[in-house]
């Protein structure tokens, strides 16, 4: 049995914004391979759950008139994946979630649940962040879209208000128009591990394919929230499609983070690491987009 | 607790059922102890060793981090589910037996079950691609290179690629 204090099961987007008002107190429990596990442990024993996992309305990949990709909070991991629109206009988000974890916990886990608990080295938490998704949150006041960079407060806090759940993760044409990205996860196992470090670059090239129109690079686990790199960002923007310049963006990054010393890497590994990816992401991604370094 | 108890139907193993279920409590729980599926492992129980696997339409999950109380409506097979009417084999069972895949047997139900998903989508993975859909489980034995090979001949064979 869980130790839990009290179940409430939301039959409906209105019915978990009421729960939400009602029981303030309460976590909001999704797949639950984080909620149930920390509940397990300890560390939220006792604690009131609302369950939103039934509510499939919120599951499924479209594409909105506007075209944006629209991803509704609840899609699992494997099914991202698996989605004909995610391979086609953001594979990287789909390569990305399947370095989550093992089969079973792609299968259980949800997008919304991966950005809501706040934790940077989530395997979305980069790839979302270099694509400038948007969180969709419901509540009693109706639709709040939240910039993902503004939806991460601290390590582990996000910005849901009281009566709110995230309904859906949106990505606008903009940002994924002509662009093709890469994600590399640096961990110890290929399963069932938490990243060292994640790093996830975009790229937009002009149409001759000789000159970096747009990149966008985010790392996971390189500071307390996910973060983007602006100052590689603005090193290599506009530039040529040349190694040199690869390696002036990759080292870069630099500036950008701030990766700590922990039991899993010292912050001169991290940094090491950060400055191989960046450039190893760019050089896939650039080639994706027909480009070559 | 307010509302600990709820009526609880779903399909398991082919059959429509219906029991009162604590809310509480995980559908590892709720197999093992009201329905005698001890075919269903608690191994970690955080959702790491893949022992407590369930198919639940069609798709494996770690049971004992998914709450009964979401079986509702689903269709939930276990390794009871995969034998015939008389107890007899399916042939992912019978290719275990044939590799030695089996040691100690505690993770072969949760292995065979994760199995049973990917020979039902009837593709053909390479090496590689099997060896990360099968990456969910921990044999303590260590008989890998054996509950590999159960499911590539059984794979193959179901592909006519393989008498």
């Amino acid at each position: 049995m869980y130790d839990m204090s009290a179940y409430y099961e939301a039959r409906s987007v209105d019915d978990a914004v009421a729960l939400r008002l009602n029981h303030p107190e309460a976590d909001i429990i999704a797949g639950g391979s984080d909620v149930l596990v920390q509940m397990r442990e300890g560390k939220r024993a006792g604690h009131a759950l609302i369950s939103i996992y039934l509510l499939d309305e919120l599951r499924g990949v479209s594409l909105e008139d506007d075209g944006t990709i629209r991803i509704g909070s609840l899609t699992s991991f494997s099914h991202i994946t698996k989605h004909p629109i995610i391979q086609e206009k953001i594979g990287v988000l789909g390569e990305a979630v399947d370095m989550v974890g093992g089969p079973q916990i792609r299968n259980i886990g949800t997008i919304g649940g991966n950005t809501c608990n706040g934790v940077t080295s989530a395997d979305s938490a980069s790839t979302l962040h270099a694509w400038e998704a948007v969180i969709e949150l419901t509540g009693p006041e109706g639709i709040r879209l939240v910039p993902i960079h503004d939806f991460y407060l601290r390590a582990g806090k996000v910005d849901i208000r009281p009566g709110e759940i995230e309904t859906a993760v949106l990505i606008p044409k903009e940002s994924w128009e002509n662009t093709k990205g890469y994600y590399f996860k640096y961990a110890m196992r290929n399963a069932m591990d938490i990243a060292t470090t994640g790093c996830s670059v975009n790229v937009r090239l002009s149409p001759d394919k000789k000159t970096f129109e747009r990149v966008r690079i985010a790392y996971g686990v390189a500071a307390p929230v996910p973060v983007r790199a602006p100052s590689a960002e603005a090193a290599i923007n506009g530039k040529a499609v040349t190694m040199e310049n690869a390696e002036k963006f990759a080292l870069a990054v630099l500036q950008d983070i701030n990766p700590r010393d922990s039991w899993r890497a010292g912050k001169a590994l991290r940094q090491h690491v950060a400055v191989e990816l960046a450039k190893r992401c760019l050089i896939e991604a650039t080639r994706r987009c027909g480009g070559e370094l | 607790m307010e509302n600990q108890y709820k009526l609880l139907q779903f399909n398991l193993n082919g059959k429509d059922v219906s029991c009162m279920i604590d809310v509480r409590m995980s559908l590892t729980d709720l197999l093992r102890d009201e329905f005698r599926l001890t075919s269903v492992k608690k191994g970690c129980e955080v959702g790491e060793c893949g022992a407590c696997t369930v198919l639940i339409d069609g798709e494996a999950f770690n049971s004992c981090i998914y709450l009964a109380a979401w079986a509702e409506g689903k269709k939930v097979r276990t390794l009871e589910g995969l034998t015939g009417p008389d107890g007899e084999l399916s042939d992912i069972q019978q290719a275990f037996v044939d590799e030695a895949a089996i040691q100690c047997g505690f993770c072969s139900p949760g292995f065979i079950l994760t199995a049973a998903e990917i020979l039902e989508t009837g593709k053909e993975y390479t090496d590689d691609e099997l060896r990360k859909l099968l990456s969910g489980h921990l044999c303590r034995c260590t008989g890998y290179e054996n509950i590999f090979r159960a499911v590539k001949k059984t794979m193959l064979r179901r592909l006519g690629k393989l008498d």
